[in-house]
């Protein structure tokens, strides 16, 4: 299975996300954001970063690129697409996910381990992790703040588009574990068909032991395991 | 300056300034920073503060209506993020 990671200029988690993806049995390459073809590839990745510098809003002058017309298009056909941090930023503002993000309740850039409790495992994200609830899974994000309308957060919600949320240890989703004031402890949500997931901490930088977690692999792998399985 | 265009039309240049607010309900923590920090100071006058950001979009038209319809359509295709903003047209003046 193949699975494409795209570089925006901006992009700084490119590398770290095709390491960690390489090691999960994918054949990884590359795309350019001027790309308007993805070519053979199974599973999109949209890195985190700065893309276009953040100008005018996270994500804002991402959505416009080559490149993302064909994301578009490919995750209108069922395509596997996954955005973190910057990444889940910019699917929001191509209008492939719900709601939109707001500077950290706090003000303050943070850089933090954090644990997210899987509230949906019937996503490609999730459905081959089978032991535990509870990934171990760092931010570092300064618009982390998931917001939308009431009506919006309701379909979210009762849709089961709510992926992962901000816990403890546990699991127990409980405000003072909130890092960023998202709505709900939001860490990650879907698309209504759930081929589309958007998430702000970083699966890439939690895939190896040595680096204090492995846990952001298991979703990875998880994808992995339902391509093959689908395909 | 105006100018005339290929076609003979004479193209004025306007400034537009827009405004892009957060909507009512989104919450603004940068405004109440500078909100607590007023109060700090003295300022009890103050009940609450939103920021918002001020563009100076500059257009060639040859009449005042068409620029204004054309930076209706940048605000809504680019400008704003209608989940969280919104935004208005402060002011259209001809300028040099």
């Amino acid at each position: 299975m193949n699975a494409g990671v795209v570089i925006f200029p901006g992009s700084n988690c490119d590398r770290d996300t095709y390491w960690a993806l390489s090691h999960t049995g994918l054949n990884v390459s590359y795309l350019w954001h001027e790309d308007s073809e993805l070519g053979d590839v199974d599973f999109v990745i949209l890195p985190g970063g700065f893309s276009y510098g953040d100008y005018l809003r996270t994500g804002a002058f991402a959505r416009f690129s080559p490149v993302m017309r064909a994301v578009s298009d490919f995750a209108g056909k069922g395509g596997i697409v996954l955005g973190i941090c910057n990444g889940f930023q910019i699917l929001q503002e191509a209008g492939l996910l719900p709601g939109a993000m707001l500077p950290n309740k706090s003000l303050r850039f943070i850089c933090d381990w954090t644990y997210i409790s899987i509230e949906n495992r019937n996503s490609p994200f999730t459905s081959n992790i089978r032991d535990g609830n509870v990934l171990k899974i760092p931010i570092a994000h300064f618009e982390g703040n998931f917001f939308c309308d009431d009506e919006n957060l309701e379909r979210i919600e009762s849709n089961g588009q709510v992926v992962f949320r901000y816990s403890d240890e546990s699991g127990d989703v409980i405000l003072s574990r909130n890092p960023n004031g998202s709505l709900n402890n939001i860490a990650g949500i879907s698309n209504e068909r759930g081929n589309v997931l958007g998430m702000m901490p970083h699966p890439e930088r939690a895939s190896e032991e040595i680096l204090g977690s492995d846990d952001g692999k298991r979703i990875f792998k998880s994808v992995a395991e339902w391509l093959t399985g689908n395909s | 300056m105006s100018k005339l265009s290929s076609q003979g039309i004479k193209m004025m240049k306007y400034r537009i300034e827009i405004v892009v607010r957060r909507k009512s309900g989104v919450a603004d923590p940068e405004g109440n920073t500078i909100n607590d920090a007023l109060r700090r100071l003295g300022h009890n006058e103050v009940s609450s503060v939103r920021v918002a950001k001020l563009f100076d979009i500059f257009v060639k038209s040859d009449d005042a209506f068409k620029a204004r319809d054309a930076a209706v359509k940048i605000a809504q295709e680019v400008l704003v993020n209608p989940v969280i903003e919104n935004f208005e047209i402060l002011d259209i003046e001809e300028v040099q």
